[in-house]
């Protein structure tokens, strides 16, 4: 095989997610906000990496909308960015900035995660799109990622209207080769004071609302004609269309097939699909989620195939050709009894210790979302529900009101997350009267995203450290009349202000504050188990610490090179069987 | 060239994703279409860690089915075990003989499962002990660059190539055992029944 020098000068191998950041980087963006979000995560951390873009961490997502709806109207492109989910917060400005339009233009950048492999659901962004009328560009690998950012922005500034750039896991974070280009920074556009444009109140939204209509045809015109929209004709028997990653999996499975990839895919170009099933035999429409081109492919009066592929999880090649009737590839027989490896709260955790102690309480736990979620599985099996970001303190509250249990009640909310949508939850509780109990796990950062700083941690996302806010002061500035912080890594300590806090009759906070363990930089030594004290009663094991197991015999022992020192075990256990001993050595550096 | 699949398979913090990284750019060297796959979040947390690495003239999908990859390289014996389907019969097996209980095993909740050995043995695996390789090449963590080695030996990639990447990404002060550690994985197939 020779080496091709050109093509190791010219292509480099970029995720998704990096070859997003690098297309707002070309496209001139001045700003990139957001928050963070797994599949989302590294645009933004990879943008701040670039020279003259502004990057900000938002509290949340709408907050970002609305930030990045405000660089539009002072004219400069920007980018903002987030998961799913996370659409769903920012609804509410996306909605409306869809009736104003841009000065400047503005992206949105939404990675769905079919098969949520991060995720509390699945959902398909093109719905909100279509709901909000707004324009989706979907690439199908990092290239493609690369230009469509930047035709997004050229999109958004010749229709006027806020454009969204749907990725999904596959698509983000596989890393594909990709031909970058140079920036360009378009001329700012200076701001026009536009009342009919851009304060949207009855008498102006109403014409924007027809404006929005006529848009949306003239988009559509454009998707017939753009060249993100293609076709590709091979054997005329079968034409399907597709878009994003599936339009991977279709020319791997059904090679000979002739393609209608959607690049632009909302809104549907109806007369280019016309066009594309009048020269092919059958139309198939194969997309991952939900059945959304399929449904507009049959407003149009044509009848695709049946290819029974699910509507929910994600696509494969084998799932498409099998469809289509190619027989089954032979697969090696599993072997089985292996046992699964469920992903766990890491040695140290401090968010272990409080949930040791709501589980000795039998608390009900109202929870939410971030590594803390992991708390549910065994051995703590110590939370009962979790729905989206913010929720568990106003499950809590609900709750109480039902009066359908007599177990105290508990909300648990991360740093991060109470910083997204906690405080106004907060604020409920403490307006109506609420008697309930509020835990915030303050470790610092946002774990389960990759650490990220955020607004109690105070640190920006260029990790320069930012202001942060005083969560004791802000939970009594709400209204809240009694705060304590605890160290969660003292069990005893924690466990005593938790019973303290639930037998109050007036609305509690206890803060847990300890820093993540993957962000500390100096641990104590770790502990091991004398055998001679350790009665094998399991008690350490219980907290579900990945450097603690058993051994045949059923005695604990403690893996000194994954113990971190955090002393929890120490605490629980009643025998004085775990010590504290030597580090254990480790030397030289792999890659 | 047609299309090769190669699978890493792990457990979070062993270093599949730096070994996917690597291999990846080696095919990118060595002029070929390449696409790298690996699944971020929650699986970061001790969770099995699958990374995927396809190239050829014109690669499309980044993940694969079951029965598709042509390498799988398995740096613990149960994601090994676990990962197989995912080979297609007739397929290259290299796995480390390691060990990484997952919780429900720690905690006893679930029994350690059998000897894998002779199971993975039978589905025609090469074996071998990687960290005491790597402890043989100077740099206890540099395993999966020992892994990397054993996987070279299947790979159609020049020596020469694979050594450049190696350096270009690790640690300078590593580098001398990093290398004696690739080495040492491919000598390692040299010598076993590692034919394709
Ligand atoms: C609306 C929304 N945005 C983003 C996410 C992704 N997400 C899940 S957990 C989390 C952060 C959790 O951080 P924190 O509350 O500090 O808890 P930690 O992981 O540090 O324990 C994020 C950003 C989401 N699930 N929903």
């Amino acid at each position: 095989m020779r080496i091709h020098p050109e093509v190791f000068v010219t292509r480099t191998l970029m995720s998704g997610n990096e070859a997003v950041a690098r297309g707002a980087w070309e496209a001139g963006v001045a700003v990139g906000v957001g928050y963070p979000g797994t599949p989302s995560t590294e645009v933004l951390e990879n943008l701040v990496g670039y020279e003259d873009v502004r990057c900000e961490w938002a509290p949340n997502e709408k907050v970002a909308a609305e930030v990045a709806g405000g660089v539009s109207l002072g004219g400069r492109r920007v980018l903002v960015t987030m998961k799913h989910v996370g659409l769903n917060v920012a609804a509410d400005p996306l909605h409306t900035q869809a009736y104003t339009g841009v000065n400047g233009g503005l992206v949105y950048l939404v990675a769905d995660d079919p098969g949520m492999h991060s995720s509390q659901n699945e959902q398909d962004t093109r719905n909100h799109a279509h709901g909000a009328r707004v324009p989706v560009l979907e690439p199908s690998d990092s290239q493609e990622a690369l230009e469509f950012v930047r035709r997004a922005f050229e999109l958004s500034e010749t229709f006027d209207t806020p454009v969204i750039v749907r990725m999904t896991t596959r698509v983000s974070h596989a890393k594909t080769l990709v031909e970058a280009g140079e920036r360009a920074v378009p001329a700012p556009k200076a701001y026009a004071k536009d009342p009919s444009k851009y304060v949207m109140m009855p008498g102006m939204a109403r014409a924007r609302r027809v404006e929005l209509g006529a848009r949306l045809e003239r988009l559509e015109a454009h998707a017939c004609s753009a060249h993100e929209n293609r076709i590709e004709m091979r054997d005329a028997g079968l034409g399907v269309i597709t878009s994003g990653i599936a339009y991977q999996y279709v020319r791997e499975a059904l090679p000979d097939a002739s393609v209608l990839k959607l690049g632009l895919s909302v809104p549907v170009p109806s007369e280019l699909v016309r066009e594309f099933a009048a020269s092919v035999e059958r139309v198939a429409v194969i997309e991952e989620l939900e059945p959304f081109l399929a449904m507009r492919v049959r407003a149009l009066g044509i009848e695709p195939v049946d290819t029974g592929l699910a509507e929910w999880g994600e696509l494969s090649p084998a799932k498409i050709a099998r469809a289509f009737g190619a027989p089954e590839i032979p697969v090696r027989k599993p072997i089985d009894g292996l046992p699964p490896r469920p992903p766990l709260l890491c040695p140290g955790c401090p968010h272990r210790g409080v949930f040791y102690a709501l589980g000795r309480m039998r608390a009900v736990v109202t929870g939410d979302i971030g590594c803390y979620t992991l708390a549910a599985l065994p051995p703590l099996k110590a939370m009962d529900s979790c729905v989206c970001m913010g929720a568990g303190i106003g499950m809590a509250h609900g709750m109480a009101l039902a009066e359908g249990t007599t177990a105290p009640v508990v909300a648990v909310i991360g740093d991060s997350t109470f910083a997204h949508s906690g405080l106004t939850g907060l604020l409920h509780l403490a307006y109506n009267n609420s008697g309930g109990t509020v835990v915030i796990l303050d470790n610092r950062t946002t774990a389960m995203t990759g650490h990220q700083g955020n607004p109690v941690s105070g640190i920006a996302i260029t990790g320069e450290p930012a202001p942060a806010i005083d969560l004791e002061a802000v939970c009594a500035a709400l209204g809240v009349s009694s705060v304590r912080t605890v160290d969660p890594n003292r069990i005893d300590e924690t466990l005593e202000a938790l019973k303290a806090a639930v037998a109050e009759p007036v609305l509690s906070v206890v803060i847990a504050k300890a820093p993540c363990a993957l962000i500390v930089r100096e641990h104590p030594d770790p502990y091991a188990v004398d055998e001679e004290l350790c009665t094998k009663c399991g008690a350490c094991v219980r907290l579900g610490c990945p450097a603690i197991s058993r051994d045949e015999s059923g005695r604990a022992v403690i893996d000194t090179s994954l113990c971190v020192g955090c002393a929890q075990c120490v605490q629980v256990c009643r025998y004085d069987a775990i010590v504290q001993v030597g580090p254990s050595c480790d030397i030289g550096g792999g890659l | 060239m047609s299309v090769t699949t190669v699978m890493l398979a792990g457990v979070g913090g062993q270093g599949t994703i730096l070994a996917g990284d690597v291999l990846a750019k080696v095919a990118v060297a060595e002029g070929l279409e390449v696409k790298l796959s690996e699944v971020h979040g929650m699986a970061q947390r001790g969770g099995s860690v699958d990374t995927i690495v396809r190239f050829g003239d014109a690669v499309y999908a980044p993940v694969i089915d079951p029965g598709v990859a042509d390498h799988l390289i398995a740096f613990e014996v149960i994601e090994g075990a676990r990962a197989l389907p995912m080979l297609r019969p007739g397929g290259r097996l290299v796995v480390n003989r390691r060990m990484i209980a997952p919780l429900p095993v720690l905690s006893g909740d679930l029994p350690e499962p059998e000897d894998l050995e002779p199971a993975l043995r039978a589905a025609g695996a090469v074996l071998l002990d990687a960290e005491a390789l790597a402890c043989e090449a100077g740099s206890p963590r540099s395993a999966n660059v020992v892994l990397l080695g054993a996987a070279s030996y299947g790979l159609p990639f020049a020596e020469s190539t694979w050594k450049t990447v190696i350096e270009g990404r690790v640690p300078k002060r590593t580098v001398d055992a990093n290398l004696r550690a690739f080495q040492l994985g491919r000598d390692a197939c040299a010598e076993g029944v590692c034919e394709l």
